[in-house]
């Protein structure tokens, strides 16, 4: 609130010119005048489409992955391997081989979003199901489950609170990676009004963008909360003191 | 109707195998961590509806020799063969957090989960009130109570209890000790029930067995008249000659 008020009062006075940074008013009678003219509704609408696909890619491998090499000691020992190799390549650095791979349309930047997304996600399910208690499993056991009964009833819902740390660190990660990739070749989204308003000096569309993607992400945060909600309930939780 | 569960049988010198199975029979069975043998050449019959109780101290391998029952651990040599319909409760009531209490209880059964089935089940631990909420709101005796109704409801012919009440106050444990007598009457299933507490052996087996340095050191039969009076002098000198057989002097 603060910071708003010192923008606001520093564009009025004249300390802040609007090719520095544009006054509050300017940005939101921007938001207006895209609003009216559909640009930022389809900016919008691309830029979450390709988190929304990128994140489901993602979150498909990961899910696959994490149950191959979580469950079976074979499939850690053939595939975590590499898996941890790869992490510690830096995904963006992924952005040139992933165009001269896939052009420069929408593939490459899925791919990309879908990748960062696998990664903490992966990371967090396999923790999870290997972190299940034993002494549950046996119960499980004793109680007469099979394999498969003891995975959908004791590993699974074991391994769903890491699972959604995971989630929620991937989604964040998702938006940051749009960033990058909507900045390279893009015609469509949020990041690509950020590049033509650079072209043209407009920072209010700029910080007007930024703004979005902050809200983008903090809506993407409540729906897991909202997740989180209904699929641990059963866990009294600690709520900080 | 019995499961063998032996790795390296040995021939029992019985012509049919199968020949008067009680709930438990266990020939000259060994196991061991590495080099160090926790049970060694023991033999052991439960009969049908015998309430057996297995005492002894911390590490005397009574609770390996529970698990090998159970089947949770079949790296074991000799000859082990248990009622196929067995159920298990342990030291902690390990109940699937995620799971309401009432879920909990038919988890692993055939079928659809059958509520009235659980209900029925609860009925008899006095849980019913209960059945709706998550494991974790309960109390350490009220889950046990839960984990009671989650081995009865599978009607077990043999029912193996790992310490249930070890970890209960003083007061619960009377009443859950008072239950367990109930509930076995009721389903007259076989009990093998571990413990360290003498008190608890007499109070409730057909008969005790001391278990030390692996093997079953001796043997009692307890045949006072249910339920059992703590005061009483023949309830007394035996609970101070299990006391000895398990090393601790009373004077």
């Amino acid at each position: 609130m603060l910071l708003l008020l010192a923008w606001y009062v520093a564009s009025s006075v004249g300390w802040l010119s609007a090719h520095t940074l544009a006054s509050p008013q300017q940005v939101v009678t921007t938001a207006g005048e895209l609003l009216r003219s559909g640009e930022l509704q389809e900016a919008i609408g691309a830029s979450a489409s390709r988190v929304g696909l990128g994140l489901v890619f993602g979150v498909l491998a990961a899910v696959t992955a994490a149950l191959i090499t979580g469950l079976f000691k074979v499939g850690e020992d053939i595939l975590d391997a590499p898996i941890q190799m790869l992490r510690t390549v830096p995904v963006v650095g992924l952005i040139p081989l992933l165009i001269i791979w896939f052009g420069i349309g929408d593939q490459p930047k899925l791919i990309l979003i879908a990748l960062g997304v696998f990664f903490p996600l992966y990371l967090n399910l396999f923790a999870g199901i290997r972190g299940t208690d034993p002494a549950l499993i046996e119960a499980g056991r004793t109680l007469g489950l099979s394999r498969f009964g003891l995975v959908r009833h004791v590993v699974l819902p074991a391994a769903v609170p890491s699972g959604l740390v995971g989630l929620r660190y991937s989604i964040g990660v998702s938006w940051l990676i749009l960033v990058f990739a909507e900045t390279i070749n893009a015609t469509t989204g949020i990041g690509y009004l950020i590049n033509e308003a650079r072209e043209f000096f407009q920072t209010d569309t700029i910080v007007l963008c930024l703004v979005l993607y902050a809200l983008l992400g903090l809506l993407a945060d409540i729906i897991v909360r909202l997740l989180e909600r209904g699929l641990l309930a059963w866990r009294p939780t600690f709520t900080g003191t | 109707m019995a499961t063998d569960i032996h790795r390296d049988l040995k021939p029992l010198g019985v012509a049919d195998p199968d020949a008067h199975v009680g709930a438990v029979r266990v020939r000259d069975l060994n196991k061991s961590f590495g080099d160090h043998t926790v049970i060694s050449h023991l033999d052991l019959d439960i009969e049908p509806g015998e309430f057996v109780v297995l005492l002894g101290a911390s590490g005397c391998g009574k609770s390996t020799l529970l698990r090998i029952l159970a089947d949770l651990d079949r790296d074991i040599s000799g000859s082990v063969v248990v009622a196929d319909a067995r159920a298990v409760s342990f030291q902690a009531p390990r109940l699937m957090p995620w799971k309401k209490v009432w879920r909990n209880v038919v988890l692993g059964l055939p079928g659809k989960p059958d509520r009235s089935r659980a209900e029925a089940a609860l009925a008899e631990v006095s849980m019913t009130h209960r059945s709706d909420v998550w494991p974790k709101v309960l109390s350490g005796g009220e889950a046990q109570r839960v984990s009671l109704a989650r081995a009865l409801v599978r009607e077990p012919d043999l029912l193996l209890l790992d310490e249930p009440f070890s970890a209960l106050d003083a007061l619960t444990r009377l009443t859950a000790q008072a239950l367990v007598a109930d509930l076995w009457a009721l389903h007259q299933c076989a009990v093998l029930l571990v413990t360290h507490d003498v008190e608890e052996s007499v109070k409730l087996a057909d008969r005790v067995l001391v278990m030390k340095d692996g093997v079953i050191a001796h043997e009692a039969r307890v045949d006072l008249p249910r339920p059992r009076d703590v005061t009483d002098p023949r309830f007394v000198a035996l609970r101070a000659e299990l006391l000895g057989h398990l090393g601790v002097g009373v004077h």
